[in-house]
């Protein structure tokens, strides 16, 4: 079971916790929501739960919740700009169908 | 798939539900947008990287607005149709604008608000402020790929009422949706509050391209009090270049500078001040109209020498702030700086003299200020947990008060009172019997109403007939956090009332705003029928030429009783297709496609068989 980073993305999410002056790490999760079922979770991690699932990727932590993770292994957190627009993309391999703007998805 | 962004703990927005909130400082000489993104206040840029905008509008003959650096390049040749500094007239009317005779406008002096002829028609500084903040909003719209909850909006501290309202007017015309309205330096302090977190009374020192504003802020346990606030709101870095202009003028001994020479000369002006914060001296070259040539070099001690009057003017604001917030310079932690003009090193060496210490200057002067608002706003759009929450308060740049008797003016909210405030007074009558009275409210700090400026007036009828001085009338004065004000009177024995939202006398009618945002949106369907109909036209047009090539070749397929009836749909197409209603052309196209739909398959099966007779099926190449 895995969840990594790409370069890019360790590299902002690295920043951007160093800005913000705290944070363990990047928590990743889904919860059900959207037009497709599932939605992501991205959030900075102030500490970890005791059940977490944590992966170290490029430096950086990665939690994940344990209800979250059959959802999210194996994912690959990318940081991509599309235009004038910037931000981070999931790169998951379980997902089978999602909405058309990739907000929401299902396994 | 969308891209996401990181979220502040329990705090990820539903999809198609994120809380896009915006800052944005919409600048005299340039505009900047801000907003919060992976917890971190970051500037907006454009597609050539660019983060300032420059605040100019040029209106074109075919009805084209080009905003920003578009209408920038073209200053110089289009002077009288490009807007520059428009927030100088936000809320002004035309005794109010400085250097009106440099300034190239057309100028109509409607009531209220000064108005700018150009090519494209008569403009509001609204209309034009709204074509900058629509070009922030759309930049901000593509950045963050979705449609903005609200914006935080930006205004000198030194704002009165009436240019409060003009701006809060131009956001609404831009479409724009707005959570608050900010003082400049509380914006930059909560952007330095954040990031250096410290304690104790502060001075911010903002000297932009139209105005200043130094304003005294206490920060204490997160909360931002503005103590309190001075300034010029016709000083900026302007008139530096103004100075130089004049300096060029001089020196090179131009008479009559026409129109683009100014506009040239000024722009020059500008370059040569840029320069000079990390040079010695700045080369001047132009080409005039007239094809003379100006050659001349702006040393740093000439250019501090011309402008030293215009620095030493930021000195006696400052001095009465510091008074007005009962301190001296000792009791002032740092000091920060604020807007492009404090670049210049004769700005920054008088402000360290001054208070005795070195600026701080460690936030980008141009951007601190938008940074701060994306902040708030992002706090406002409800993107920050509860706890994190801070209150602002601001505070009312010049007293409120009501005209009496003699035209004198009676405050009932001093300047320096936090918002947002209500205080009430009580008035009387003057003449025994009186049953009406009028109310003139006034913002200002002189004393007779004649010299303050106008905001609103009102009448209370109704009042029973009493002796002078015996009905008690109630006047309550209420600022919101916007520091918009509303004023009622109240007669307390009969309980009757009359109120009034202020309606600067120098914004624009409630009906002036619903008018234009009503054409807007008329036009947008008028745009959208347009389409439709040509594109029913242009169907329809095809159909008959198809129809009729094919009566043309194939019309003895058709028994007489079915051409006559293809023919009468025709007609009656030909009939619609000039007119302007595009569901009846479409009602005709639908009835003669249906009424040839059995000659189509005729006109089918016999080319089928055409192509079929005579030959043998295995010889077919299909």
């Amino acid at each position: 079971m895995s969840i990594t980073l790409s370069e890019n993305a360790a590299k902002h999410v690295a920043n951007f916790i160093t800005k913000r002056g705290k944070g363990v790490g990047v928590r990743i999760g889904v919860k059900t929501a959207g037009c497709s079922g599932m939605s992501y979770k991205l959030e900075f991690a102030d500490e970890a739960a005791p059940e977490d699932v944590v992966f170290e990727s490029r430096g950086v932590k990665v939690l994940v919740d344990p209800k979250s993770l059959p959802y999210v292994d194996g994912t690959e957190l990318d940081y991509a700009r599309e235009g004038l627009n910037e931000g981070f993309r999931f790169n998951n391999p379980n997902v089978k169908d999602q909405c058309g703007c990739g907000e929401s998805f299902n396994v | 798939m969308a891209l996401l962004q990181i979220a502040e703990p329990g705090q990820s927005a539903v999809p198609h539900q994120h809380r896009l909130a915006v800052g944005i400082d919409l600048g005299t000489t340039n505009s900047i947008v801000a907003t919060v993104r992976n917890g971190i206040a970051v500037v907006l840029q454009d597609e050539a990287g660019r983060s300032m905008l420059p605040s100019i509008v040029r209106y074109r003959a075919d009805g084209i607005v080009e905003v920003g650096h578009a209408a920038q390049a073209r200053q110089a040749l289009d002077p009288r149709n490009t807007i520059v500094s428009v927030k100088r007239f936000m809320g002004r009317g035309l005794k109010d604008v400085a250097h009106i005779e440099t300034v190239p406008y057309d100028f109509v002096d409607s009531e209220g608000m000064v108005r700018l002829r150009t090519v494209a028609g008569v403009k509001s500084p609204v209309e034009v402020s709204a074509e900058i903040l629509r070009a922030l909003r759309q930049r901000a719209e593509a950045s963050l790929g979705g449609e903005l909850v609200g914006a935080v909006i930006t205004v000198p501290a030194y704002f009165d009422d009436a240019q409060r309202q003009a701006t809060k007017d131009a956001a609404r015309l831009a479409g724009l949706n707005v959570l608050r309205l900010l003082n400049e330096p509380t914006a930059a302090a909560i952007a330095y509050g954040l990031d250096n977190a410290s304690e104790g009374v502060y001075a911010v020192f903002d000297l932009g391209g139209g105005t200043f504003d130094i304003s005294i802020l206490r920060l204490s346990r997160g909360v931002f009090e503005v103590l309190a606030t001075n300034g010029d709101a016709s000083l900026g870095g302007d008139d530096f270049d103004h100075r130089v202009y004049c300096w060029m003028i001089d020196e090179a001994k131009i008479r009559f500078p026409s129109i683009e020479d100014t506009r040239r000369l000024l722009l020059k002006a500008r370059e040569a001040k840029e320069m000079l914060t990390g040079h010695e001296e700045a080369p001047v070259h132009a080409v005039l109209a007239t094809g003379d040539s100006v050659d001349l070099t702006l040393r740093a001690d000439t250019f501090a020498g011309i402008t030293r009057t215009l620095v030493s003017k930021t000195l006696a604001p400052t001095r009465k702030a510091l008074r007005d917030a009962g301190l001296t310079v000792a009791d002032i932690k740092g000091v920060v700086m604020v807007g492009g003009a404090t670049r210049m090193p004769q700005v920054q060496r008088a402000v360290a003299e001054f208070f005795g210490q070195e600026p701080l200057t460690n936030l980008d002067p141009d951007k601190v200020v938008a940074l701060g608002a994306a902040t708030q706003a992002n706090v406002l759009a409800g993107n920050r947990a509860g706890a994190d929450d801070w209150l602002l308060l601001d505070v009312i740049p010049l007293s409120l008060g009501m005209e009496t008797m003699g035209g004198l003016v009676e405050k009932v909210i001093p300047r320096n009172a936090t918002i947002p405030v209500a205080k009430a007074q009580d008035f009387t009558t003057f003449k025994d019997g009186q049953t009406a009275m009028s109310f003139h409210v006034v913002q200002g700090e002189r004393e007779m109403a004649g010299d303050c400026r106008s905001l609103a007036r009102f009448e209370l009828r109704g009042i029973p007939p009493m002796v002078a001085g015996a009905a008690r009338i109630r006047v309550t004065f209420q600022v919101d956090a916007d520091g918009l004000l509303s004023v009622s009177a109240r007669e307390m024995t009969s309980g009757v009332e009359a109120s009034i939202a202020v309606k600067p006398s120098y914004g624009l009618t409630d009906s002036e705003i619903a008018g234009m945002l009503k054409d807007s949106l008329e036009h947008i369907a008028d745009d959208v029928q347009a389409r439709s109909l040509r594109e029913q036209q242009v169907e329809a047009q095809r159909l008959l030429e198809s129809v009729e090539a094919a009566l043309a070749a194939d019309g003895q397929l058709l028994r007489p009783d079915e051409r006559a009836d293809i023919a009468e749909e025709i007609a009656v197409l030909r009939q619609r297709i000039g007119g302007s209603d595009a569901r009846a052309i479409k009602a005709a196209i639908d009835s003669l496609n249906a009424a040839t739909q059995d000659f189509a398959a005729r006109r089918m099966d016999q080319s089928v068989r055409r192509v079929l007779s005579g030959q043998k099926v295995i010889d077919l190449k299909l």
